[in-house]
């Protein structure tokens, strides 16, 4: 699994499933669908994000295309590191 | 009257009208009634008879919309289920309510499969998804889709069974006893709210609503049924997790109308709503919990174009009063007066009537009182009271109020525990017995705590067994595996010691502030 996936599974699992252990979560899954992710989810996953991979996430960037699945988060954060080089 | 008139007649009137935006669909008053009907057959073909109890178990998608409608239609009684409530609870609902038929999204049943062999009254699953996710299913079991496909042609309402004192609806709110208990709504109890509602809040078919809310929570349920009755257009998102993506749809779409509670105001207030034209919108409406004075001074600067009604409610009558919104700046921390068709009091505890400033129980009476708790005859009692009138009930709120010398209503707290959080009640008792569950948890009491986004925060308070090690994480963990999300404490503290009160009950004030 390349690196960025690796993170951010292990995040989403940690804090967003808890005992849900056993839901596989697909990469194109809606986090908010899924019943896993809510408002304050939302600020934490922005947090990790920005602190793991040292970028700045802007308010207009919270949408669910960003951040509503481990595929778009994926994406999203291959282009904020794109965009720092 | 009977509810689902609302619908039958909006239809009739404006068939081509979108009722519902949900996602990319846009849904005519002509597809939600034909839908509906054909999903009322259907159910009545599968042995939902009158009075049965559906339980709906989605998140705010058109089906739930649709649903709603339906199980109306069929004669039966509809009974929202939280989306994230949790297998056990889920069978105590179905158990409790002794549902005949759930109508539910199939993911939402992956993890249930314990339930089935616990709930012996169930005879129908109808799935919203795909059904090989339920394959652990040991009830009758159909797609929503076959249903409709059955009934294709039964596009007319099916012959009406019910008259308006039957039940509507069962509104599963919690109590201070720990199990939630179900509010028995008639159709002329849920059509006198609605009336009176949209009476005050001045609604037309021009309305285009926006619901963030939960459909399970009775507010944003009231959003659907109240836009079928005036023929407005409701647009209905599941949450209002992306506030950038939904205020971009209020734009887009010209909303007129956002119902919100304090937890939303608080996150529209940290954004720079500058960037966004809500030059049609017309009215903000607050529920659910005590609108705090400063959100409502910030929001009047903000847009001062929006009229904001500031609302009183609880689920056992739906609404009590609002606000006339010219009284917003005078009275800014007033819950207003009682809404039409609807007489307040304040009481004390030997039931005389208290006069102005004086702090006593709000009591309602109206046609939008509750019938009582589902098979609770004492909870009932404590609730529901001889009026003045030889067998009118009136409701004891549990809320206590003062009024001030025009008679505005001020809420002043509750007379019992229940926690008001992010607009929903929140039972202390049911979130303790949750914790005691957990084998390392000696002691735990659990206690609200004023908080500016949510209304009230939910802090528990755990003593660990001896040796035990468990992480504030580790303790939500639990809790959210038992508990639907708003009821999940936000605040953890361990302590070595709970302090007790001379009685030997544990000192709750003490946790509040501690």
């Amino acid at each position: 699994m390349p690196a960025i996936e690796n993170d951010v599974r292990e995040f989403v699992t940690d804090n967003f499933l808890f005992g849900r252990n056993s839901v596989s979560l697909g990469g194109d899954d809606s986090l908010l669908e899924e019943g896993l992710i809510d408002s304050t989810g939302v600020l934490e996953l922005v947090m990790f994000i920005e602190e793991k991979f040292d970028v700045a996430v802007a308010d207009e960037e919270l949408v669910p295309d960003n951040l509503d699945s481990i595929n778009g988060l994926i994406s999203f954060i291959e282009g904020k590191l794109e965009e720092a080089k | 009257m009977q509810l689902e008139e609302f619908l039958e007649q909006t239809a009739a009137r404006t068939p081509d009208k979108v009722a519902l935006i949900s996602g990319s669909r846009h849904v005519t008053y002509r597809e939600i009634e034909t839908e509906a009907n054909q999903i009322a057959h259907g159910l009545i073909a599968r042995g939902v008879q009158r009075g049965d109890r559906v339980v709906l178990f989605l998140d705010n998608c058109v089906e739930a919309a649709v649903g709603v409608w339906a199980v109306l239609k069929a004669g039966a009684v509809f009974v929202m289920a939280n989306p994230t409530t949790k297998p056990d609870k889920l069978a105590y609902l179905l158990n409790n309510s002794r549902a005949s038929c759930i109508i539910a999204q199939t993911k939402r049943l992956r993890s249930c499969g314990a339930i089935w062999a616990e709930t012996p009254h169930l005879r129908n699953v109808v799935v919203v998804g795909d059904p090989a996710d339920v394959a652990d299913c040991t009830h009758s079991m159909t797609g929503w889709s076959n249903l409709v496909a059955e009934n294709i042609e039964k596009t007319q309402p099916p012959v009406k069974s019910c008259i308006d004192v039957d039940l509507a609806a069962l509104v599963y709110t919690s109590g201070t006893t720990g199990n939630p208990k179900g509010v028995m709504l008639t159709h002329a109890s849920m059509v006198a709210a609605n009336r009176s509602i949209t009476t005050y809040l001045r609604n037309t078919p021009d309305d285009i609503v926006l619901n963030v809310l939960p459909l399970s929570f009775d507010y944003g349920l009231y959003q659907w049924l109240m836009c079928c009755n005036f023929g407005g257009t409701l647009v209905l998102e599941k949450s209002f997790t992306y506030p950038h993506a939904v205020l971009d749809r209020m734009v887009k779409l010209g909303v007129t109308g956002f119902p919100i509670v304090p937890t939303i105001v608080a996150i529209l207030l940290q954004l720079d709503l500058t960037k966004y034209d809500l030059s049609k919108l017309r009215y903000f409406s607050n529920t659910g919990a005590s609108f705090p004075v400063e959100y409502i001074l910030k929001l009047r600067k903000l847009l001062p174009e929006v009229t904001i009604f500031s609302m009183f409610g609880l689920t056992e009558c739906k609404r009590v009063s609002y606000l006339p919104p010219e009284e917003i700046d005078r009275r800014t921390d007033s819950v207003g007066k009682a809404m039409p068709n609807c007489d307040t009091m304040i009481l004390d505890d030997e039931g005389n009537e208290l006069g102005p400033n004086e702090v006593g129980e709000l009591v309602v009476r109206g046609s939008n009182v509750m019938n009582g708790y589902w098979e609770a005859p004492e909870l009932t009692a404590q609730r529901l009271k001889p009026g003045k009138i030889p067998h009118e009930m009136w409701l004891y709120t549990g809320d206590l109020f003062r009024s001030d010398d025009e008679g505005f209503l001020y809420w002043v707290g509750r007379k019992d525990d229940i926690i008001k959080s992010r607009g929903e009640k929140v039972s202390p008792r049911e979130v303790e017995d949750v914790l005691h569950q957990h084998s390392d948890i000696a002691e735990a009491a659990v206690v609200g705590v004023d908080d500016a986004v949510l209304g009230q925060a939910v802090r528990a308070v755990v003593r660990l067994q001896p040796d035990a090690e468990l992480t504030v994480r580790d303790v939500q963990s639990h809790c959210r595996s038992f508990l639907e999300d708003f009821m999940v404490p936000q605040q953890v503290m361990f302590q070595d010691a709970l302090p007790k009160t001379a009685n030997g009950k544990i000192d709750k004030k003490l946790l509040v502030q501690a």
